[in-house]
């Protein structure tokens, strides 16, 4: 599992669909550095250029909705983004991030507590969300029990890989 | 309690007597889908994986080239050639080049590769589309895609299910495309987040099989898994003249568990319009009039509204006219099948004798990708589905989205115009 992550969380709003996060031209790009390049180009020009290994996208609700663009996950995580907390999380969205390895939090008031700029703290196996700057503290919801084995299995391709195991 | 449409499909394709919302099941997949932009992804995410080495069933994989084809560039001519290539070496069914597909959500349902009750998953969001005959299908991402190459199943979760009743007749100028922008407008883009639409209501009954493709593929607007109808006579009709492998039509229960009801009043409804920059926006015609939008591109055609019946209307009302001077049109066939059809009916030449450019068979202009990308500062009225900032384009560019009928008709006065304006018009010859 995935030990501490931390960094300063960049904040955004509602419904921060996956053509701002990766926009669709440059959905031909398979390398994740080159993909991290254009993160979020859509809706915040500069990402790229401010955002440091280890920061932390926080969003309001439905983060991700739209395209079924893979690369979307990858481009955050290729920008050297560690996580993205959100009230909420679009459907193919949410697979994707934890098909690719990409950790994501869902929790409200973790959201409407920090801002921009804000130091913080997150061990996702504990879905523990710590403010540095602010010194609060929040517990992310807790994944379903399936997901959760998904996620110790070390994502879909182990689990995949020992299905197909089993019937070899 | 009884079971949904969604359910009934999941609970047998998950060999379980009944499911319900929230269950996790493992599913047999009856087709999974993918185009160059997903396949390339899968195909590594494939690859990487111990001991997959074929595909599942290679009669239940579609590979469709039409998201930057013809090859916008160098790299978008790779990715193309690298799911040829893994086609041949699967020894895939149904591939799809250039020139002998189109767009994948229009090429399934037409070479009866989608039937009622089936299960299909594609690594498009779109994929929903194919709810229009009765089958579940959702949209997944690439890893997901290359799980379901190999192990011919996905892991669902069960969705709750909202029902969606239509009833009354569509006004004059109100068409499919209509009820469903009305229909994200009041749900909003996260309304069915995690759900299945169903569709319900005289209505729908009375619906073509494309206004259903039409309604199906915006279910992922409001954040839906999938959007289903029930298969009847019409939908049975359209699939046995395509295919004749056996399938099992399901029904929802009369006593199945909706999430809710929700009931649109169609009778009322006017030409919809979704304003920049979310497909929720939508406003009746009569308020988006009165701003006098004026406009830089219109584009017909996509998964949404690429088909004959959308040509038609277009054809109808440009027939014989000229588009407005300040304007491009661009129109885009939906498949090599929807062009050759077209071209029979005199379509393609009543368009571009109208000033209309007619493109090639692509997804490149509704995602921003080549042969129609906005500029800074332009507005494109559209047919397509999506209108985020930076969806065609320029994240300066403004993305209104429409019908057939009301593009047709704001082609010829450069400004969105009501379609009833000019389908009362005395007809032209």
């Amino acid at each position: 599992m995935e030990t501490t992550l931390r960094g300063r969380a960049h904040t955004y709003g509602k419904n921060v669909d996956t053509d701002v996060i990766i926009p669709g031209k440059y959905c031909n790009i398979v390398d994740q550095a080159e993909l991290g390049k254009h993160a979020m180009e859509g809706i915040d020009p500069e990402f790229s250029t401010r955002v440091k290994a280890g920061d932390i996208i926080v969003a309001d609700t439905n983060f991700g909705c739209g395209s079924s663009r893979e690369v979307a996950p990858i481009a955050i995580k290729g920008a050297g983004v560690s996580a993205v907390i959100a009230k909420s999380f679009a459907r193919i969205f949410y697979r994707n991030a934890i098909n690719i390895g990409l950790p994501i939090l869902e929790c409200p008031e973790a959201v409407d507590a920090i801002a921009a700029g804000d130091e913080i703290e997150i061990d996702p196996a504990a879905g523990a969300i710590r403010n540095r700057t602010k010194g609060t503290s929040y517990k992310a919801a807790e994944f379903p029990p399936f997901m959760r084995s998904l996620i110790e299995a070390g994502g879909l391709i182990p689990y995949v890989e020992r299905r197909l195991a089993e019937r070899a | 309690m009884g079971m949904t449409l969604t359910e009934k499909i999941l609970a047998r394709h998950a060999g379980l007597d009944r499911v319900e919302p929230g269950q996790i099941i493992n599913a047999k997949v009856d087709l999974v889908l993918a185009n160059e932009l997903s396949a390339a992804v899968a195909i590594a995410v494939m690859r990487s994986m111990k001991g997959a080495t074929r595909v599942f069933d290679p009669s239940k994989i579609a590979l469709v080239e039409d998201h930057f084809v013809p090859a916008k560039d160098a790299q978008s001519a790779k990715l193309a050639r690298l799911m040829k290539e893994f086609a041949a070496e699967q020894k895939i069914e149904h591939f799809f080049d250039v020139g002998r597909g189109g767009i994948e959500h229009v090429v399934l349902p037409e070479e009866g590769l989608v039937a009622p009750g089936e299960l299909i998953v594609g690594g498009d969001s779109h994929t929903c589309t194919y709810g229009a005959l009765g089958a579940f299908a959702t949209g997944m991402g690439s890893t997901d895609i290359a799980a379901a190459f190999v192990l011919g199943e996905v892991w669902l979760r069960v969705p709750p299910t909202i029902k969606v009743v239509y009833e009354g007749a569509m006004q004059d100028g109100v068409y499919a495309k209509d009820l469903m922008l009305a229909t994200v407008g009041r749900l909003g883009i996260d309304g069915a987040t995690y759900r299945a639409l169903e569709y319900h209501g005289s209505t729908i009954d009375a619906l073509s099989i494309t206004g259903r493709l039409t309604m199906a593929n915006m279910a992922i607007e409001a954040g839906a898994k999938n959007g289903i109808f029930h298969a009847d006579e019409k939908a049975l009709a359209f699939v046995r003249e395509r295919t004749d492998r056996p399938f099992v039509v399901e029904r929802a229960d009369a006593d199945a568990a909706y999430e809710r009801i929700v009931a649109i009043d169609v009778a009322a409804l006017e030409p919809q319009i979704a304003c920049p920059h979310t497909p929720d926006n939508v406003h009746p015609i009569s308020e988006v009039l009165r701003e006098r939008v004026q406009l830089d591109q219109i584009f017909i055609g996509s998964c949404t509204n690429g088909y004959i019946e959308d040509l038609r209307i277009a054809a109808k009302i440009l027939h014989g006219k000229k588009i407005a001077p300040s304007l491009r049109v661009i129109v885009n066939p939906g498949s090599q099948k929807v062009w050759m059809q077209a071209a029979d009916e005199g379509i393609l030449k009543t368009l571009a004798s109208a000033g209309c450019v007619v493109n090639t068979p692509g997804c490149g202009a509704c995602f921003g990708g080549h042969m129609g990308t906005l500029g800074d500062g332009e507005r494109c009225l559209s047919t397509t589905n999506r209108n985020y900032v930076g969806r065609m384009g320029s994240p300066k560019a403004e993305v209104y989205l429409a019908s057939p009928a009301t593009c047709a008709a704001s082609a010829l006065t450069g400004i969105i115009t009501d379609p009833r304006v000019v389908e009362r018009a005395p007809a032209y010859s």
